[in-house]
């Protein structure tokens, strides 16, 4: 499947590579949907890594796992949701040591909390590989009201919590893991822009 | 001199208001009749007696009102006011630098006694008298960051140094140019200036950081940065922005001369000593056009320099739609004369207006 | 310049110092211990940051960087410990021979180029010879945060080991030293391996050591990030060369003894500095035209920017030829 290339943009928006296999002695790894095939691609690279692998999938609706497990990865978990993987990402991170490599791939929501987590955890997110497979939907925070919208694709769109309509902004914050969305009529108030979708 | 503190609002009837001492004072930012990004970075080592540059924390006649702006804007939301765990050192240095150069420098309103680590700090224009043991968290009602920021100007952003870089780890922020702690919190420099157009293409991050990363305890400095808005309005923060963002179309050729405000912020950078991290105090001050407009040279160069801006400039700083109102008003006060360089209003060499 | 322009003076702010103690430590290293002329405190600092220390040597000013020592928080003294280098160009003979007890010298401001990650969950220290110093300082800093640090300390032998019995008498849990004469060396595979995620690397030793810490590290998948380390390097003698300087409109000679920036400073040349040692970059020059080969020493310019000849750091770089031309 082909990749999505984001358009060049300000400084504070991540910027996701390839995954490629990294010295070290076990292997995090944290997909979502078609991030399934970016591991699948790294397993093909080196697939002896596999063998100190903890693959962490979140199918959303896609049947790769099969494949996945096919890998033979020391452990494999699958989640029905992000929400329902958090405690056990949280826990492997807890336990791990220095020269864990974390690999994620999927959406940017995804891989923004997960990114996250292991930042917290202690590892530098410099560190950290990410590579963007399938939806290109952005995890949006309001910033007036501070909740999270997820799965954004057009733009203006409805703060899912306090109701302003507001305009997507490339401005990131890794530590919220989400894009800033700002209030779109606050100077016209009822003027709002057609939607348009992402990217389009 | 002893401050008569203003009792006067940034919110609401705004009834904050300039003394003619305050006005004249004022750091207007533009040196020459145009503006263009600059690492316009000078030591930090007093100034001309009376100037915002004389003292390392300038007080005003605002103090007293802006503190209790502050208060009620973290009333509103604490979250203005974040420090990461990692950066509680650097607010005991930031605390001490303020403690110490404030009671040095006005020790008719600020005082400071030290026995060992049990330090008594006395602010007299906020009715403060606290006893606490330096570096012991458990002794003051906040972290020492929020603590000392809560009684002094200015926005406060701390920065921590790693990686030949500075990190945005903690903040006091309520009185900014629309840019939210919160969502910027833990970005590097180059990720929290991400927004600003332009600058990154000229290089002036790289070389501003360069020269922020090589700041050295005991060699302070400083610059200064400006914008515009409308109503002195303190805490024009994203956060509010739903609310605040109206007022920008509240202009008419009536009211422009008392509401317009040129918003300066005096950017000051100092090197902490015990965390090796940086403080970036941002003391803002802010000025109506009219009052502006009683020094003929700062009438004359305000015209010159809001006319010739680059267009994504005067939109990034907000006033794009207001900018024909702007230069109707202004040009009154422009009679095309030569103006002297330098920002002080130099009132007993430049001529009255010629018209 | 937004207001009233002051002329920048190059280097920190200095500090005029008496010295108070001069203590052999063993035959190679000395400690020196200063309090301030004026009697008041000393500004405190951070584990990991150094003075430059400036010498009058018959009418010869040296100027050479050293780890401050002392415990940061101690506002009465600092300390410093000089290795006596009887090949170097003269600085610390200086100090093992000519400096005594009530001698008034000058000291730069710390400045912390080598400053503890202080987000770390752990702090795993490797020492090499008079790579201890920097180490002292950090260790005072932690122990009064509570900070979970480990160091190991490699010595040629047990009469070189500078500070080592001292530091095992005081942290006993803490310390581990390696002699070289009794073939130990530092176990750094073994200690790479299974330390907590957030664990932060500090090496401050001999060239070798640190890229030996630098490679090992990598090899065990830790992120570059957490592996600090901290490598003055002392200017060398060389060739004599010239120097045509544009905005100062002059012609200067680099002696065999001096640095090219020693030599600025020789002929009233401003020229900004820190660290002396190739390390900070305030010095970076730009190159306008060339002729001859670079002898470039410092840790600042990337292998490409070397390899352009559009830059040189003259605090420890060289150059051989016929012409050189810098914006100075």
């Amino acid at each position: 499947m082909s990749k999505f290339q984001f358009p060049q943009s300000i400084k504070s928006r991540p910027v996701y590579g390839t995954l490629a296999p990294q010295p070290g002695k076990a292997h995090l790894m944290i997909a979502d949907a078609e991030g399934a095939e970016a591991l699948l691609d790294l397993a093909e690279q080196d697939s002896t890594i596999m063998a100190q692998a903890h693959i962490i999938f979140i199918p959303k609706g896609t049947d790769f796992s099969d494949k996945l497990r096919a890998l033979s990865p020391a452990q494999f978990y699958e989640g029905p949701t992000y929400e329902a993987s958090i405690q056990r990402i949280r826990h492997v991170l807890e336990h791990a040591h220095q020269g864990l490599q974390v690999y994620l791939a999927g959406t940017e929501g995804l891989m923004g909390q997960a990114q996250n987590e292991a930042m917290q955890a202690g590892i530098p997110h410099t560190s950290i590989q990410t590579e963007h497979r399938g939806s290109v939907a952005r995890r949006m925070q309001c910033v007036h009201c501070k909740g999270i919208t997820e799965d954004v694709l057009f733009d203006p769109f409805v703060c899912s919590h306090c109701g302003l309509n507001l305009f997507v902004r490339d401005h990131y914050s890794r530590r919220l893991a989400a894009y800033q969305g700002v209030c779109i009529d606050a100077e016209d108030p009822g003027n709002i822009p057609d939607p348009v979708e992402l990217y389009s | 001199m002893t401050i008569q503190f203003n009792n006067e609002t940034f919110r609401d009837d705004y009834s904050f208001s300039n003394s003619d001492w305050a006005i004249k004072r004022f750091p207007f930012p533009f040196h020459e009749d145009s503006y263009m990004y600059s690492v316009n970075m000078e030591q930090h080592r007093g100034g001309p007696a009376g100037s915002v540059y004389e003292k390392r924390f300038d007080v005003d006649e605002h103090y007293v009102a802006e503190m209790r702006d502050r208060a009620l804007v973290l009333a509103d939301d604490p979250l203005r006011c974040q420090s990461l765990p990692h950066m509680t050192l650097a607010g005991w240095d930031l605390l001490e630098l303020i403690m110490v150069s404030k009671s040095e420098d006005y020790p008719d309103l600020f005082e400071l006694h030290r026995d060992g680590n049990r330090w008594r700090w006395v602010n007299k224009p906020m009715g403060i008298d606290d006893t606490f043991t330096f570096l012991d968290e458990t002794t003051l009602p906040y972290g020492p960051m929020e603590y000392i920021t809560r009684q002094a100007q200015g926005d406060f952003c701390v920065l921590d140094q790693r990686d030949d870089m500075l990190w945005m780890d903690a903040g006091m922020v309520t009185t900014q140019a629309d840019w939210s702690l919160d969502f910027d919190i833990g970005m590097n420099f180059f990720e929290w200036h991400a927004p600003v157009p332009l600058a990154h293409e000229m290089g002036i991050f790289q070389r501003a950081l360069k020269f922020l990363l090589n700041i050295q305890q005991g060699s302070p400095a400083r610059r200064l940065n400006w914008t515009m808005t409308v109503n002195p309005l303190l805490d024009t923060s994203p956060e509010n922005y739903h609310k605040w963002g109206i007022q920008k179309t509240s202009l008419t050729p009536e009211n422009l001369g008392a509401k317009q405000h040129l918003r300066v912020e005096l950017q000051t950078f100092f090197r902490l000593p015990r965390s090796n991290a940086l403080v970036f105090p941002i003391r803002c001050y802010l000025c109506s056009f009219q009052d502006l407009m009683t020094m003929p040279k700062w009438g004359r160069r305000l015209h010159r320099v809001v006319r010739d801006l680059p267009e994504e400039l005067a939109t990034y700083k907000g006033f794009i739609d207001n900018r024909p109102m702007m230069l109707d008003y202004l040009s009154q006060y422009d009679d095309g004369l030569s103006t002297s360089r330098g920002i002080w209003p130099d009132l007993e060499t430049e001529p009255p207006l010629q018209r | 310049m937004s207001a009233a322009p002051q002329k920048t003076k190059s280097g920190a702010e200095q500090i005029e110092v008496t010295v108070s103690a001069v203590v052999p430590v063993n035959d190679l290293v000395t400690r020196f211990e200063f309090s301030r002329v004026d009697g008041q405190p000393f500004p405190t600092f951070s584990g990991g940051a150094h003075t430059v220390v400036i010498m009058n040597d018959d009418g010869r000013r040296r100027m050479n960087p050293y780890s401050l020592m002392s415990d940061p928080a101690d506002t009465s003294t600092y300390a410093i410990s000089v290795r006596r280098d009887d090949a170097g160009r003269g600085g610390s003979l200086f100090m093992h021979t000519q400096v005594k007890v009530g001698d008034v010298m000058t000291l730069s401001y710390p400045v912390n180029l080598f400053s503890l990650d202080l987000r770390a969950r752990k702090n795993l220290f490797f020492a090499g010879g008079i790579g201890i110093t920097p180490f002292l300082s950090m260790i005072a800093q932690l122990e009064r945060m509570n900070g979970n640090w480990e160091l190991h300390y490699s010595v040629r032998s047990a009469d070189l080991g500078t500070y080592a019995d001292d530091l095992k008498t005081k942290y006993p849990n803490n310390v581990h030293v390696y002699y070289d004469d009794q073939s130990q060396s530092i176990p750094l595979t073994d200690l790479l391996d299974g330390q907590p995620l957030g664990t932060n690397a500090y090496v401050c030793g001999p060239k070798g050591m640190i890229a030996w810490v630098h490679a090992s590290a990598k090899e065990a998948g830790w992120p570059d990030a957490q592996v600090h380390s901290e490598e003055f390097t002392a200017p060398q003698p060389g060739k004599p060369f010239e120097v045509r300087l544009c905005k100062s409109d002059m012609t200067i000679k680099v002696g065999e003894n001096e640095s090219l920036l020693e030599a600025l400073e020789r002929e009233g040349v401003d020229a900004p500095f820190l660290c002396r040692g190739g390390a900070c970059g305030q010095c970076e020059t730009t190159v306008v035209s060339h002729d001859g080969e670079f002898i470039h020493r410092d840790h600042w310019l990337d292998d490409d920017q070397h390899a352009s000849g559009t830059k040189i750091m003259p605090c420890v770089s060289r150059f051989v030829g016929a012409s050189l031309l810098l914006d100075r």
